[in-house]
């Protein structure tokens, strides 16, 4: 049953070719949150317990639950990846305001 | 694809493939003290039925205050970019 | 937007802000909590700032900032609270004062009345997310909305 953990390594390798691959900055931030969501997906991969319930009490059938650290981890990713992702894309308007473009070969000043 | 993109990339998957083959099984996490103790122990300690909650505001509350402070930032940031972007359009933000 | 996408935003806002608010208050016995409410209230306002986008409207900035800044001061003002015991002590459970009421171990009802300072942060963190989300939707806005202007 690795095949899920090879399977978010799989997404995560997907948003690094992304990054690597494309010379336009928004395309590069996109390919920045595929390899988040690749991360979350692992995050969360790792703390499923089988057959088990989500570790809330209220109204719960008496079964094991799964490990609550990693969900706390993961939803902290989830709003640090919103606030870089925010900032990049602001940095990126301010980017084309002054060149007027977005291709980072013709930017410059990250050349030399 | 381009062939100088994809092999770095193949490269780093070869390594994700090979940390996720030799992890655990899926669905059968090995026994973790820390876990377990939440589990047990938050509802008496914290009085949540939501123990994902007690982790986030109590146990582990010191990780949630840096994200705050990270959003904050992040947030301060755009303001100020797009503060800067408007102005050089000689549009008036006071009242926006 | 066209009159319909307004009408139906103006009719639907309400709802959507309660939606919020239920998920944020009930963070500590049901699925959800102070992010994902934050998240769902932000979504309204974005749903509101994008139908009025046509009249050159967008969301307040100045005091969506103001509310930012106040919750994460009184995040922190609750965790230093505890500071008898130590940072982040919840010294409000099992107190029988305001959200102090003992819980037994073991799958119950759920009372809305426990938690200790949890619901206290739950609502410092939606308020913070919200306005935060609703900040970077109002920046972008606006620039979009001078940029088709020139």
């Amino acid at each position: 049953m690795q095949i899920v953990f090879i399977l978010s390594m799989a997404v995560i390798a997907t948003g690094m070719y992304a990054c690597i691959s494309s010379r336009n900055i928004i395309k590069i931030i996109i390919g920045l949150g595929i390899a988040n969501y690749g991360v979350n997906l692992f995050l969360v991969q790792l703390g499923y317990k089988a057959g088990a319930i989500a570790p809330i009490f209220t109204h719960a059938q008496s079964l094991p639950m799964v490990l609550p650290t990693p969900q706390a981890l993961t939803l902290t990713n989830i709003v640090i990846s919103f606030a870089t992702t925010a900032l990049m894309l602001s940095v990126s308007l301010f980017i084309h305001k002054k060149t007027g473009s977005l291709d980072i070969k013709e930017v410059g000043g990250l050349k030399e | 694809m381009k062939l100088r993109y994809f092999l770095p990339c193949l490269l780093i998957f070869a390594f994700l493939f090979l940390s996720a083959h030799n992890i655990r099984d899926f669905g059968s996490p090995t026994h973790s003290e820390m876990d377990t103790y939440f589990l047990r122990n938050a509802q008496e300690q914290t009085g949540a039925n939501n123990v994902v909650s007690a982790v986030l505001f109590d146990y582990r509350g010191l990780d949630t205050l840096g994200e705050a402070t990270v959003l904050f930032t992040a947030i301060s940031g755009v303001l100020i970019i797009s503060k800067t972007i408007l102005e050089d359009d000689n549009v008036d933000v006071k009242n926006c | 937007m066209s009159k319909i996408v307004r009408t139906i935003a103006d009719l639907f806002f309400p709802f959507v802000i309660v939606f919020g608010l239920y998920i944020v208050f009930h963070g500590h016995l049901t699925p959800g909590g102070g992010f994902q409410g934050g998240a769902v209230m932000a979504s309204g306002f974005a749903m509101y700032a994008i139908s009025r986008r046509i009249e050159h409207k967008a969301l307040s900035k100045n005091i969506f900032s103001i509310i930012e800044s106040l919750s994460l001061l009184m995040f922190a003002g609750f965790a230093a609270a505890g500071l008898m015991r130590s940072f982040f002590y919840n010294f409000l459970a099992n107190s029988g004062l305001l959200f102090g009421e003992t819980v037994l171990f073991g799958s119950n009802a759920g009372v809305l009345n426990t938690g200790g300072v949890i619901p206290f942060m739950n609502i410092a963190v939606a308020m913070e997310v919200a306005s935060a989300f609703a900040i970077v939707v109002s920046c972008f806005i606006l620039i979009s909305i001078y940029k088709v202007d020139k």
